[in-house]
Parts: structure tokens; sequence; C-alpha cells
């Protein structure tokens, strides 16, 4: 299987991490509906694309990988980084999705019910993210024949 | 003096609001990310519209439908954007092994930048169109 849902990496969570991304999240949607107060829709609609989470969550991700290096002795900075970097590139990949959903929300909106736009658009954001991460997974795995340290890289994520 | 108190009451309701419904949201999508493996998946989740679905929302109910079409058209723009700042965050984490949170931090204003000069690039589009 390509993709796993593992439910029990939730408890390696601490409530202070759990704080930091409900603290950043709540900021930084506060400051989106003030930019857009001061400075009207149109600049205000920039900030819905701002990257609320990514900073704590790579920071995290680096932080959880280090520790999971250190309970086998092993220094696992380099590798903390390098599955940041690729938390990195999916939230790269989402983008596509994201632009997907601003999209549908702007040509729905106006017309059509706002709660089957808003549905219509996260499913685009799903389906669309979905779609650029396995063209992209393909390519990789295109790549990685006859490529020995690409297939070391890709077995790191 | 009541009518003031009343709209300060109601912007710092709003706020608060937006805070808790903010964070709430934003979490979920972090929850949902901690889940899935690969990384590079998981990662997708770091680009979820989690603002968006907060303020879209409250913004339909303060000002309409038309203006959360405005900032919709205007998130397309901070979405490319974010494709551009996330990019080169995985290219120094990846390549370079820079430490994940000054690099994410430090690389905001590229954010800024770059949804800005968007902006600026559409607005003079847009003249120039009008002028044709």
């Amino acid at each position: 299987m390509i993709v796993q849902a593992k439910l029990a990496s939730l408890k390696g969570i601490t409530l202070r991490e759990w704080v930091i991304r409900f603290f950043f999240g709540g900021a930084v949607c506060v400051m989106a509906g003030l930019v857009a107060k001061w400075f009207g829709p149109i600049i205000g609609g920039l900030f819905l694309a701002f990257p609320a989470i990514f900073p704590a969550g790579a920071s995290m991700v680096e932080a959880h990988e280090k520790k999971h290096k250190a309970r086998v002795g092993l220094d696992g900075t380099n590798r903390g980084r390098t599955v940041a970097g690729l938390d990195a590139a999916g939230a790269a990949m989402g983008c596509f999705g994201l632009a997907g959903f601003a999209f549908v929300c702007w040509k729905g909106l106006p017309d059509f019910d706002t709660g089957v736009v808003l549905a219509l658009a996260s499913t685009v954001w799903v389906l669309l993210s979905i779609s650029v991460w396995l063209l992209r997974k393909s390519r990789t795995f295109r790549n990685m024949r006859g490529r020995q340290t690409t297939l070391h890289t890709f077995r790191s994520s | 003096m009541i009518a003031g108190g009343g709209v300060l009451s109601s912007t710092a309701a709003e706020l608060i609001v937006r805070f808790v419904i903010g964070g709430a949201i934003v979490s979920l999508f972090a929850v949902i990310a901690e889940v899935f493996r690969p990384k590079s998946f998981a990662g997708l989740f770091g680009a979820a519209p989690s603002i968006a679905l907060t303020t879209i929302g409250i913004a339909i109910l303060q000002h309409g439908k038309e203006y959360a079409a405005i900032e919709a058209r205007s998130m397309i723009l901070g979405a490319i954007a974010f494709f551009i700042y996330a990019s080169i965050a995985s290219w120094l984490l990846f390549r370079h092994k820079a430490r994940a949170l000054p690099t994410t931090l430090g690389l905001l204003p590229v954010w800024l930048g770059a949804s800005l000069a968007l902006w600026y690039i559409h607005v003079a589009i847009e003249m120039l169109e009008r002028k044709v």
C-alpha cells in the first residue's frame, strides 16, 4: 500500500505541541480577518493561503524524527531535516489543491448555495492534491529505476 | 457610548470566534497530517484550506457572498506564493539540511513578497486590458 494511516502516531504528540498548533492556527485566522478589515478583501484574500501551520508542523516533524533516531542511539539530525523537507515538498504539491479550492469558491460562491460550494471546493482540494502527489510519486518511481541513491532517499521518506 | 461599546464588543467577539474556530480547524488538519505516512503525503495537509474554511464562512455572514468571492480570487495568488515558499523550504531542508523552524519562519517574507508581487502583476494586467 502506498499510503498508510497510523493512529498510534498521535500518541507521540505532546500537549505543548497541540497548544502551539491551536495557537498558531487561531492567531493566523485572527490576522487574516484583521488584514481583510484594514486593507480590504483583495489583500485580505491573499492571507487565506498563508502558511499557517507549516513552520510549526515542519519543526515538529524534524523533532519527532530526531527523537525517534535518538531512541536507538543514532543522531537523527540529518534524517529529521530530510523528512521535514519531504513534508515541505508535500505542502508544495498541496498548493495545487489549495488553488483549486480557491477557484471553485471564486466562481461558485456568487451563484450557488454556500454549503454546496464549500463541499465541492473541499472535494476539489482533496482530489487535486492527491492527484498531483500520485503524479509526482509515479515520476519518482520512474526515476528510481537504475538510481540506487534516489532509492535510498525514497526509503527515508 | 453604548453603540461604541457594542461595536467594540462585537469586534472582540468576532476575533475570539475566529481564534477558536481557526485554532480548532488547523489542529484538526494537523491531526490528519500526523496520522498519514509517507511524510510527503502527510505534507499535503500542510497546505489545507484551514484558514479559508474559517474566514470565508465569517466573511459571508458579515459582508455577503460577493465579498467572499473576491477574497477567494486573491487566495489563488496566495496559493501560488505558498507553492514558491514551500518549494524553496523543501529544497533548503532536503538538500542543504537546514534547520526546520528558522528556515520555515525565515522564508515567510518570501511568501509575502511573492503574494504582493503576484497581486501587483494581476492589477497591472487588468489595467492594461482596460486600456486595450
